[in-house]
C-alpha cells in the first residue's frame, strides 16, 4: 500500500498496534532532555520505584534558564539555579549524559541533537519542548510531549498514541533574494492559522524545500509547532545525509552505507494520499514579520498594520482588536514605520552558524541603530565556537550587538534576558505571545536578516532598505 | 490518578480564542521544581487586571472554564494542565485544543470536552446573563449540562475510559514489556546512542 513519509516512520516504530480506541504504542528512539519539564518526571519515577529503561538512548542539556553572560558565576535567581541542579542531581541519579552551562556541547537542545548527529531519518524522537518538531528536518518524526510522557518515556520507551493525519505542505518555486525558511513558515502559519495543523503531521515538499540547507529545513519543521501541528517533516536527501555524515554520532563504514540505503526508502509514495494539501508559491514570497500576539498574524514587511474592522470573522477581528491593544499599533501604519528597542537573533528557530552568518553580513560595517539594542545569542557553544573561528562575534560586537553565550535567551525570558514592560522587539524567535519575551514585552517575529536590517535602520525593515 | 464521572462546579465564561500555555501559565512561573503549588501563575497575566473574569465573584470560584476555539496551544508545557487543576479547575471546554495540552488534560485528569462554538456561545450567554450558574460535565454520557441547555461534547473513547477508571498511563504499558523487550532486539544496530564517545 502506498505511504506518507509520516506514515512510514510511524509504522516502523509501533512496538503494538492498539486495539479499537486504544492507541498504538511507539517506540522512541531519541530522548532529550531539559531542566523545565523534567523535574516533576523524575520526581514520579522515584515515587513509583522506577529506572529510565535505556539510559543509552536519552541525554540532557541546560538551556532554559541558564544565562547568557557570567556563566562562571553561579545563576543568581535562586529559583532558576535550583531547576538546574535539580537537572544535574537528577541525571546523575539516574546515570544520564548532560551536557552542563560551560561545557563545550552545551546549547538549546534541538540545536544540540542534530549538531552531535544524534537525530537522523527515520527516528522518532521526543523532548518534553513543542519545538522537538525542529527535528523533523531529518525525515525524523519528532514531537513535544508533556511531563507526564517524559516520564512515560523515560520508564518504558514508549509512547501511547493515535496515528496523526497527514498535510502535505508544497512549496515550489524559488526563492527571491533576501527571503528565507523563516518567511515561509510565517507565510504557511498565516495561511493555515494557528490551529490549522491541528491533529496533523505536516510534511514539507516541492522545489523550494528540497533547495534548502539543513539549517534552513530545521527552522521550517521548527515552527510548525505554530501552526498547531505536532511534527513537521522533510524527506531525507543528499543534502541530508552530507549534513549528517562525519558527525560525532554518525554511523561509519558498512552501517554508513546500510544506514543511508534505508533512509533512501523514507519518501512518500508518488501515489500515496495526504489527508489535507496546501500550495505556497515560493516565487510570491517576501520578507514576512508579524503585528499580533499569535505567529498567524503576520504579513509581508510592505503591508500595513491591518485594520480589524475589515476582518468579517468575528473570533478573528476580537483576536486582531486585543492583540492591537496589546502591541500598541494602530490599523493602517506601515510594518516598515515600526519602531523597535530590542533586536533578538537566536533561539532554536534561528540561533544557528548560518542564521549568524546571514545576519553578521547584513550588519557588516554598519552600526546598531542609535536607541536600539541587540542581543545575539549562538544557538549553542559549538555555533558560537565556529562564529568565532570566522570572526562573526567581531563583526557584531564593531556593530554595537552583544555577543552573547548559548541558550534559550529571550526567545522565552527564563533567564535575564528579557523585555521591559513596553519595549519592543525584532525577534528571530518563534513565539510572539503577549509577555512571552518579558511581561507586557512586544513582539515581532522576523527573519535573520530582517533582524539585522531593523537593527541598522531601528524599524522593521529588509536588507534592500539599507540600499535606499 | 483520581477518576472523573461527572462533575457540577461554577462555571467561568472565558471570551477568548487561541488562549496559549504562555497565557495560561507565563514562563516565569515555570521554575518550580514541584508538582503543586501553581495556581498562582494561572492566566497571571491577565489577573493582574481588577476586571479579569477571574477576580470577581462568583467567578473566583469556578471549576469549569468555557473558552474560545483553539485553548492550550503553543508552548507543551503541562505546567498549564497542573495550574489550571491547581487552582480548582476540573474541566475545560472549548471547540477546538491544542494537541499536546489534550493530551496533558487527559494524563493528569482535567477534561478537556470539545463541544461545538455554537453551544460555546449558548453557555457564554447563559453564565454571563446569570452568574454562578452551576455546570454539570458528565463523563459517561459525555454532556455539558447547564439549567435547560444540554451541550454533548467530544472526547476520545481511550482517554474517556482511563479518566472514568483513573488509570496510570506507565502501569498500562508495562504490561506490554515483553513487546518492548522483543521490539528492542529487532532495532538496527546502527541507530545512534547517547554514550559518551572516546575522546580523540
Amino acid at each position: 500500500m502506498s505511504r506518507t513519509l509520516a506514515e512510514k516512520v510511524w509504522e516502523a516504530h509501533v512496538v503494538r498496534h492498539g486495539s479499537g480506541a486504544e492507541p498504538d504504542l511507539l517506540y522512541i528512539d531519541l530522548h532529550l532532555l531539559h531542566e523545565v519539564t523534567s523535574p516533576q518526571a523524575f520526581d514520579g519515577l522515584r515515587l513509583a520505584n522506577r529506572k529510565v529503561r535505556r539510559p543509552d538512548l536519552t541525554i540532557a542539556t541546560e538551556d532554559h534558564n541558564v544565562p547568557t553572560v557570567d556563566i562562571d558565576k553561579p545563576i543568581a535567581d535562586p529559583v532558576s539555579r535550583t531547576q538546574v541542579e535539580t537537572l544535574r542531581r537528577n541525571c546523575a541519579e539516574f546515570g544520564l549524559r548532560l551536557h552542563p552551562m560551560g561545557d563545550v556541547e552545551q546549547g538549546i537542545v534541538h540545536v544540540v541533537g542534530p549538531q552531535l548527529g544524534l537525530t537522523q531519518p527515520g527516528m522518532t524522537v521526543v523532548c518534553g519542548d513543542s519545538h522537538t518538531s525542529t527535528h523533523g528536518a531529518f525525515g525524523a518524526l519528532a514531537f513535544g510531549i508533556g511531563t507526564s510522557e517524559v516520564e512515560h518515556v523515560l520508564a518504558t520507551q514508549t509512547l501511547p498514541l493515535r496515528p496523526f493525519k497527514t498535510m502535505a505542505i508544497n512549496v515550489d518555486g524559488e526563492l527571491r533574494p533576501g527571503v528565507t525558511a523563516k518567511d515561509i513558515i510565517l507565510a504557511v502559519i498565516a495561511k493555515i492559522g494557528t490551529g490549522g495543523g491541528q491533529g496533523y503531521v505536516l510534511e514539507y515538499r516541492g522545489s523550494a524545500i528540497e533547495k534548502l540547507s539543513m539549517e534552513a529545513r530545521m527552522t521550517v519543521c521548527n515552527m510548525s509547532i505554530e501552526a498547531g501541528a505536532r511534527a513537521g517533516m522533510i524527506a531525507p536527501d543528499e543534502t541530508t545525509f552530507a549534513y549528517i555524515e562525519g558527525r560525532p554520532h554518525a554511523p561509519s563504514g558498512a552501517d554508513w552505507d546500510a544506514a543511508v540505503a534505508y533512509w533512501k526508502t523514507l519518501r512518500t509514495d508518488d501515489d500515496a494520499k495526504f489527508d489535507a494539501e496546501v500550495h505556497i508559491d515560493a516565487d510570491e514570497l517576501t520578507p514576512f514579520v508579524t503585528w499580533g500576539t499569535n505567529p498567524g498574524q503576520g504579513l509581508p514587511l510592505g503591508a500595513s498594520v491591518p485594520d480589524p474592522e475589515q476582518i468579517s470573522d468575528e473570533t478573528e477581528r476580537v483576536a486582531a482588536e486585543k492583540a492591537l491593544a496589546y502591541m500598541g499599533l494602530q490599523p493602517g501604519t506601515p510594518l516598515r514605520d515600526i519602531r523597535v528597542d530590542t533586536v533578538f537573533l537566536g533561539s532554536c528557530t534561528n540561533g544557528r552558524i548560518e542564521d549568524l552568518r546571514a545576519a553578521a553580513d547584513v550588519i557588516k560595517g554598519k552600526h546598531v541603530a542609535s536607541g536600539v539594542r541587540m542581543l545575539v545569542v549562538p544557538g549553542s557553544m559549538r555555533v558560537r565556537k565556529q562564529a568565532e573561528d570566522e570572526g562573526l562575534d567581531k563583526v557584531f560586537l564593531d556593530a554595537g550587538a552583544e555577543w552573547r553565550q548559548a541558550g534559550c535567551s529571550m526567545c522565552l525570558g527564563m533567564n535575564p534576558d528579557q523585555l521591559a514592560p513596553g519595549e519592543r522587539s525584532a525577534s528571530t524567535s518563534n513565539r510572539n505571545f503577549e509577555g512571552r519575551q518579558g511581561k507586557g514585552g512586544r513582539t515581532h517575529l522576523v527573519s535573520p536578516l530582517v533582524a539585522a536590517a531593523t537593527a541598522v535602520r531601528g524599524t522593521l525593515s529588509a536588507p534592500a532598505d539599507l540600499e535606499n | 490518578m483520581e477518576a472523573f464521572t461527572t462533575h457540577t462546579g461554577v462555571g467561568v465564561p472565558l471570551r477568548r480564542s487561541n488562549v496559549d500555555t504562555d497565557q495560561i501559565i507565563p514562563a516565569v512561573y515555570l521554575k518550580r521544581v514541584s508538582r503543586t503549588g501553581f495556581e498562582d501563575g494561572l492566566f497571571a497575566g491577565w489577573r493582574a487586571d481588577e476586571h479579569f473574569i477571574l477576580n470577581q465573584e462568583p467567578f473566583k470560584a469556578g471549576s469549569v472554564l468555557v473558552a474560545g476555539p483553539d485553548f492550550g496551544t503553543g508552548s507543551s508545557r503541562e505546567h498549564a494542565v497542573w495550574a489550571l487543576m491547581d487552582y480548582g479547575f476540573r474541566v475545560v471546554v472549548s471547540a477546538r485544543f491544542g494537541d499536546i495540552f489534550r493530551g496533558n488534560s487527559g494524563k493528569q485528569g482535567l477534561v478537556a470536552a470539545q463541544c461545538s462554538q455554537s453551544d460555546v456561545e449558548l453557555l457564554w450567554k447563559l453564565l454571563e446573563s446569570e452568574p454562578g450558574t452551576p455546570v454539570t460535565v458528565d463523563l459517561t454520557d459525555k454532556t455539558v449540562r447547564a439549567k435547560d441547555l444540554v451541550a454533548p461534547f467530544e472526547i476520545d473513547d481511550y482517554t474517556r475510559w482511563r479518566l472514568l477508571e483513573g488509570l496510570d498511563d506507565i502501569a498500562l504499558t508495562l504490561r506490554h514489556e515483553p513487546e518492548i523487550s522483543d521490539y528492542e532486539g529487532n532495532r538496527q544496530t546502527w541507530l545512534p546512542t547517547t554514550d559518551p564517545l572516546p575522546a580523540v
